[in-house]
């Protein structure tokens, strides 16, 4: 605001362009001053002596100034259309992004950058990372969240658990609860996150995974043994839905084998009530709440990767911690 | 006619700026799922975040999906965006217009006691001031403590070791919110300070131009 309306000084001319100007016999000195951002250029106190002492006429002044102002004007009237066309480009670009066809009712690039991030997050996974455990003390308070696949309450007596992809047949094996307490018992009490946003620490008790598939080993790819050592003959994916197929949800095996991924029939020193899954839940901690699922009734080996309930509903499919 | 604002920062400024914003926008979708903070005490709540009013104006409700994609959508670009323009004003050496010093903090107050009219003295007539130094670099520390903070919540359990040091899930979390309503106060404040500077200010920040008048172009 200071000099542009100023008639008595004289505007600094623009950069290394000195045609026509007052100061023709010392161009580069009256201009070269203000062209660097530096300032304290050894040149500056020559240019201000040039400029006190060659007092131009006033006209001289005012014919100057309008050819700078003429220069600032197509200056930025430039900028400002290649500012307007890239606020153009973006919204075009925005547009574009926002209004591809969907895949799992999020616009596909969305969904690619997803996958993208997955792969990236799988790279850095590691299960020797635990996540922090609690002293069960610390448990939370009571937090019931989703009831999607437990209409009604389930009869635990007559529940079965029907494991597929087995290596040992070829058809489903039906499996009653004892199956699962017979494994190793592990306790932990860690810090259940729901994708909403909050998270409440719980004390489980139940049987790694890794325990589980151990004693029902799955079909390798290879159709070789198997070997928890040899991950990359494992199938890829576990799929677990609810006994009427209500909830679904699909996982990595790099997540299903970590040490803490645990089948878990009781919460916080109490058998699993019907509302948080009886009477048997996956629990995930490199996971959100959403893959945790309540009621397993199917746990199915994949080698293609499953649909999951919440992916097809415009989430992450990998939603890994 | 005097050079002010280089090519490359005028850039990353105009990109960062929708970029952000974006990202406020979809983070506002993430935190509406579990909208628990507010102002107050005990039982007296002065100020929720955010009030059922705004949400219902913005359209704000049951969009958690769809804000999760934009986020990790756009978070590649505000990261590239950024750590380009960080990388940027040390190779150029425009950090040495933006990064405070000694003097900073002290010009700072006057500045904001000569904006409130507290105070008539005369402001430093250099690029940045001792304020704008503060806020510029400030907020390029509070986009690094947004990305660290959002890279704990994204990834608490294989990045326990950051979840740790920003002291919890739920401190993380709250940390990442406080950012966001920082950046909303900052833009608030800079956009009256731009408005204030007045339309040679702004047009340097697009066109790169300032117009100076010769005498006051030799003090630089």
């Amino acid at each position: 605001m200071n000099s542009d309306n100023n008639e008595r000084e004289a505007l600094s001319g623009p950069a290394g362009e000195s045609g026509g100007s007052p100061f023709e016999a010392e161009p580069d000195s009256a201009t070269a001053p203000a062209e660097t951002m530096e300032g304290q250029s050894a040149e500056a106190p020559a240019a201000h002596q040039v400029l006190c002492v060659s007092a131009p006429e006033p006209s001289e002044l005012e014919a100057w100034n309008s050819q700078v102002r003429r220069r600032m004007r197509q200056q930025s009237r430039r900028s400002f259309l290649l500012w307007g066309a890239g606020l153009a480009a973006g919204a075009g670009a925005f547009r574009w992004l926002t209004t591809r066809p969907e895949a799992g009712d999020i616009p596909w690039p969305f969904r690619k950058t997803l996958e993208l991030n997955e792969s990236i997050a799988g790279k850095y996974f590691s299960d020797h990372r635990l996540s922090r455990t609690f002293d069960p003390k610390q448990v939370g308070p009571d937090r019931v969240n989703g009831d999607l696949g437990l209409d009604e309450d389930v009869d635990i007596e007559s529940w079965k658990l029907r494991v597929e992809g087995l290596a040992s047949q070829n058809g489903p094996l039906l499996l009653g609860l004892d199956a699962i307490r017979k494994l190793p018992r592990v306790e932990m009490t860690t810090e259940f996150k729901c994708i909403e946003g909050w998270s409440v620490i719980v004390q489980w008790a139940g049987a790694r995974f890794t325990d589980f598939m151990k004693s029902y080993p799955p079909r390798t790819r290879s159709g070789g043994a198997f070997s928890l050592n040899h991950a990359e003959d494992l199938p890829a994916y576990v799929s677990m839905a609810t006994p009427d197929d209500g909830y679904y949800v699909g996982l990595d095996m790099e997540s299903m084998l970590h040490p803490q991924t645990l089948l878990c029939y009781e919460q916080n020193g109490e058998p699993l009530s019907q509302e948080h899954g009886a009477p048997l839940r996956l629990v995930i901690p490199v996971k959100y709440g959403v893959k945790n699922i309540k009621r397993i009734g199917t746990i199915r080996y994949s080698h293609e990767r499953p649909t999951d309930y919440w992916a097809e509903r415009g989430y992450d499919w990998y939603v890994g911690l | 006619m005097k050079p002010k604002h280089s090519l490359a920062v005028r850039w990353f400024h105009w990109v960062n700026f929708p970029l952000l914003a974006l990202m406020i926008w979809s983070g506002l979708w993430i935190y509406w799922a579990n909208d628990v903070y507010r102002v107050g005490a005990g039982s007296i709540t002065l100020f929720k975040f955010f009030p059922e009013g705004f949400y219902r104006t913005f359209g704000v409700s049951y969009q958690l999906a769809k804000g999760m994609a934009w986020h990790f959508f756009f978070m590649w670009l505000f990261v590239l965006n950024g750590i380009l323009y960080v990388a940027y004003t040390v190779f150029s050496g425009a950090w040495r217009h933006l990064v405070p010093n000694r003097h900073s903090f002290r010009e700072a107050v006057l500045v904001a006691l000569h904006d409130l009219h507290l105070w008539k003295g005369q402001l430093p007539a250099r690029k940045f001031n001792g304020a704008q130094q503060i806020a510029y670099t400030g907020v390029v520390l509070m986009g690094f403590g947004s990305v660290v903070t959002g890279l704990a919540i994204y990834k608490p359990a294989q990045l326990g070791w950051l979840i740790a040091l920003l002291g919890g899930y739920g401190a993380a979390r709250f940390e990442h919110f406080l950012l966001a309503i920082a950046y909303v106060l900052f833009f608030v404040v800079h956009i009256a300070q731009v408005a204030r500077a007045g339309w040679n200010n702004f047009r340097a920040m697009v066109s790169g131009f300032e117009l100076v008048s010769s005498k006051e172009a030799t003090y630089e």
